[in-house]
């Protein structure tokens, strides 16, 4: 009895130690994607889940939603909430339509001229800065929950959405434009030409493809090196050449697949260059860091020094910003704007969040943990597609994984 | 003596990794006041929460003998069922209720399925006539005092026919006259035959009213003393807690004081809830490099809201006065002003407004000075680590890295990385509010020594205590604050308690200063 009481818990130590700097919760929704895809290239009809044409797909299709889930984790780490983002997207589709398409007869607009499709693009994001400016200014400085400016917005830009359109749709888009949620780069195979891959496989894409792995490698390898230069606490060696290794892998299968249906998709170019930046916002500028400690502790934060209304209210344009791309993004890929575009993509976008792994108290969360949890609902979405589950059953299955992955955050947490 | 209520035996609690309690064994008598004290971590509050059910039977070897009978508690309903209430040091009430339904929480008086308010509320006033309380029992717990919240817990674990109470840090929020009072009821309550387990780092309290004091050390008992028998001196029992003779519990210094660094003028606030209420009253301070000033008040007396208003204006509403750092007048308007202008302040709530208690180490350090680390667009976190890494070793905190949460890490040692988040603003005046509140005797004497070697490199430094003799000990100068004004300025040449208290206790339309 007592032996095994004193050698128990140094065998954990042991194990303990040697995940010391191994982030767990992290490493988890990730390896939980693997096992769902692993699942599904099992068990759908003919592998289908992982040929060329629905690997494609599966980043289109979540395209805007990760981009929402982008600004909502920023959101939910300073601990409000967003319930508007899907209405938002439907306002500035209309927007964009207005914009960018020849107006409707007599709708009011005839004023406006038609704007070149780059132009129209700015023009609504900067709409969307403005909503969220909307939003921002009662939120941070009249003191309303975010919950309830969210809620207002929610019917506020829905019924914008519909006046603009006036209950109709506006559409076909110019082909640029619509090449944002629909087009691939180098489609047409201008590359293969010149280096003479054969067209089975698109050359542009394994170029990208070979190009991100080297970055990611690249990158891994400059953060350990300064970790080793400050003598930090970092992943056994052994850890970190397994987890690009397999991360390199799965780039590389995704990238091959690409690369044999159309190519990479610009929703795709434009996702990484987001995640990228915006994981780089949250770790290392002083707005990120400041987002971090206002929802880890706010009264902490305010005798900090730290601005907080300023800092919530470009929380919320920055809100506003992401949800007018998204909603861009959705407009280019059904090719009209529509009055119930976005209808609930909020909800998606929240919970990519929380499965994703951010806390419902807000200080916790990171952008790559969200795109994972927006991914891990889409694999799940498109697997349960392919084997003909019925919508019945899809919702209940994603409301419980929802439910499940948080439950798991407060259970390990209440272990420690 | 009488005989024992309660007698628990070789009680051995581990953690993974720690024994929290080793071979305890701790022994009660009916009808006494019995006073454990020991430093922080030393195992009190895990032996209490072991008797209290708060770790269930099973989970710890030994055993608990309560009333002659062995105990198996699986939960704080099982202790609570034979009458042992654990009085938490963070009080247990709902803010928004009102006193007599928190003392009948989980507890309701009904009738036919419906609760009997008229006789919830009479009842209600009758345990809190034998506490001592005086207030209308339908008055909302956020609108009392923090020393009545504490008599309305007593008033709840009377309810529950409480005979053996333990208090944890019963007194550590209460100013000296609320502190008075709840003694002064423990005796009572005593002499009614309810048996109290009173925790406190007060040793002044201790050696008041304890009639056995049992101290523990990493988690063994050191010893068990009669009080009544022998005369027990409070050196006696430090150095049973800390297990060494702690000839000085100040630190020697000699000052060197230069020229005046901060000067408020004619400062006042009033109350944000209550804009009629004027809480700083003309307060006029200086205080010059390597100055430790001292700023003694009982609770509720303006201190923490004089030095508030001061940082940034984040207390208090329609702000007057001004400040001057090095004779310069000072922008103090938001707390970044204030920052800039060479002030800082470390609350006196580190938990609450202190902290990222989610957050490492490192980066509750640099959120002050995050600007400092900032190269082009991003903060260069290799060289925070670096700068974290100087304070873990300079402030000696005890954290196994600076990636360490630091809601992981003991009082004294949170209190370590406020300090080094303000040190490392490189102000020209810190200001401390109760800079060892809830820290061991060990860990407070390494604080002293930080504070001064903040003065001796040329900083103005002012202390805000409830702890006269640690005001005493380690000030230069002292300023006595009493209902939002300064009643009086003493220093360390002529420095005298009881002048000082008398200072503290003016009332102000005596008060001709």
């Amino acid at each position: 009895m007592s032996n095994s009481v004193e050698t128990k818990p140094t065998l954990i130590e042991s194990v303990r130690k040697r995940l010391q700097g191994v982030n767990m919760r992290q490493n988890g929704i990730f390896l939980a994607l693997i096992g769902l895809v692993i699942f599904f290239a099992i068990t759908s009809p003919n592998a289908a889940s992982l040929t060329p044409s629905n690997v494609s797909n599966l980043v289109v299709q979540n395209g805007y939603i990760l981009v929402l889930a982008i600004g909502m984790v920023m959101i939910i780490i300073a601990g409000h909430i967003d319930l508007s983002v899907g209405s938002v997207a439907a306002f500035i589709g209309a927007v964009a339509g207005i914009l960018v398409v020849r107006p409707l007869e007599q709708d009011g607009w005839e004023w406006l001229p038609v704007f070149p499709w780059w132009l129209g693009i700015i023009g609504a994001i900067a709409v969307g800065a403005i909503v969220g400016m909307w939003q921002g200014f009662w939120v941070a400085y009249v003191g309303i929950p975010a919950f309830i400016v969210g809620l207002a917005g929610m019917l506020l830009f829905r019924g914008l959405a519909m006046t603009t359109l006036q209950n109709t749709n506006i559409g076909p888009f110019p082909d640029e434009f619509r090449a944002i949620g629909n087009g691939f780069l180098d489609k047409e195979q201008g590359l293969n030409a010149i280096i003479g891959i054969p067209p089975e496989f698109n050359a542009t894409a394994l170029v990208i493809t070979a190009l991100g792995i080297l970055a990611l490698w690249a990158q891994q390898v400059r953060h350990r090196a300064g970790q080793i230069k400050y003598e930090q606490i970092r992943e056994p060696v052994a850890w970190f050449y397994t987890k690009n290794t397999v991360l390199s892998a799965m780039i590389a299968f995704v990238g091959i697949q690409l690369s044999r249906a159309n190519g990479i998709p610009f929703t795709l170019l434009l996702l990484i260059f987001l995640v990228v930046v915006y994981s780089m916002v949250m770790n290392s500028t002083q707005f990120g860091r400041y987002i971090y400690a206002i929802g880890g502790n706010l009264n902490a934060a305010m005798l900090s020094g730290i601005n907080v209304r300023r800092v919530n209210f470009w929380l919320f344009v920055n809100m506003g910003s992401l949800a007018a791309l998204s909603g861009v993004l959705i407009a280019a890929r059904m090719n009209s704007a529509v009055p119930k575009a976005g209808d609930g993509f909020e909800l998606d976008a929240i919970s990519s969040v929380f499965i994703g792994g951010a806390a419902v108290q807000g200080g916790i969360g990171t952008v790559v943990g969200s795109m994972v949890g927006g991914l891990i609902q889409g694999v799940l979405a498109n697997g349960m597609n392919l084997n003909s589950v019925g919508i019945d059953l899809q919702m209940t299955i994603k409301g419980l994984v929802l439910l499940l992955a948080v439950a798991f955050d407060v259970w390990s947490k209440n272990r420690k | 003596m009488s005989e024992a209520i309660l007698e628990m035996r070789s009680i051995t609690k581990k953690f993974p990794g720690v024994v929290a309690l080793d071979d305890v064994s701790l022994t009660v008598a009916q009808g006494e006041i019995h006073a454990i004290c020991g430093e922080n971590g030393a195992g009190k509050s895990t032996l209490m929460k072991v008797l209290s059910g708060v770790y269930p039977h099973g989970t710890y070897s030994g055993d608990i003998v309560y009333e002659a009978q062995e105990q198996e508690f699986s939960s704080i309903r099982d202790s609570e069922a034979v009458g042992i209430v654990i009085i938490h040091q963070e009080l247990a009430l709902s803010p928004h209720l009102s006193i007599a339904e928190n003392i009948f929480l989980r507890n309701e008086i009904k009738r036919f399925g419906l609760i009997d308010w008229n006789e919830t509320n009479q009842k209600a006033k009758v345990l809190m006539d034998r506490v001592g309380l005086n207030e209308n029992p339908v008055t909302a717990i956020k609108d009392i005092g923090v020393g009545k919240q504490q008599l309305v817990e007593i008033a709840k674990a009377l309810s529950k026919e409480v005979k053996l109470l333990i208090l944890d840090e019963p007194t550590a929020a209460l100013n000296d006259e609320d502190s008075a009072h709840l003694l002064g009821l423990l005796r009572q309550l005593r002499d009614q035959g309810i048996t109290s387990i009173i925790i406190s780092h007060k040793l002044n309290e201790i050696e008041a009213i304890a009639d056995t004091t049992t101290i523990i050390r990493d988690g063994e008992v050191v010893e068990s003393i009669n009080m009544a028998a022998t005369l027990v001196s409070q050196d006696r029992i430090i150095k049973g807690m800390v297990g060494r003779e702690m000839q000085n519990r100040y630190p020697e210094r000699i000052p060197e004081i230069g020229e005046e660094v901060l000067r408020v003028e004619h400062w006042n606030a009033y109350h944000p809830q209550d804009p009629e209420r004027k809480i700083v009253d003309d307060v006029s301070i200086t205080v010059r490099r390597g100055e430790i000033v001292g700023l003694a008040g009982i609770m509720g007396a303006g201190r923490t809201e004089f030095a508030r208003s001061v940082f940034g204006h984040s207390y208090g509403v329609n702000i007057s006065g001004k400040v001057f750092v090095d004779g310069k007048e000072a922008n103090v308007n938001t707390v970044a002003d204030a920052i800039r202008s060479g002030l800082a302040y470390a609350t006196e709530d580190r938990k609450r407004f202190g902290l990222n208690l989610i957050e490492d180490v490192k980066r509750n350090i640099t959120l002050a000075s995050l600007k400092d680390f900032v190269k082009g667009f991003l903060v260069n976190s290799n060289e925070e680590f670096k700068r974290a890494n100087e304070y873990r070793a300079s402030m000696n905190i005890k954290a196994p890295s600076v990636l360490t949460v630091t809601n992981q890490l003991s009082g004294g040692n949170q209190q370590k990385v406020v300090l080094s988040k303000w040190i490392n603003v490189d102000p020209e005046v810190l200001i401390l509010d109760e800079p060892t509140r809830g820290i061991d005797v060990g860990a407070k004497y390494e604080i002293y020594l930080i504070i001064q070697r903040l003065a001796s490199e040329g900083k103005g430094i002012v202390v805000i205590s409830s702890e006269l003799p640690e005001l005493i000990g380690i000030c230069d100068r002292i300023y006595a604050i009493s209902q939002g004004a300064i009643t009086g300025e003493v220093t360390r040449a002529n420095v005298n308690p009881e002048q000082l208290m008398k200072y503290m206790t003016t009332e102000k339309d005596t008060t001709h200063v």
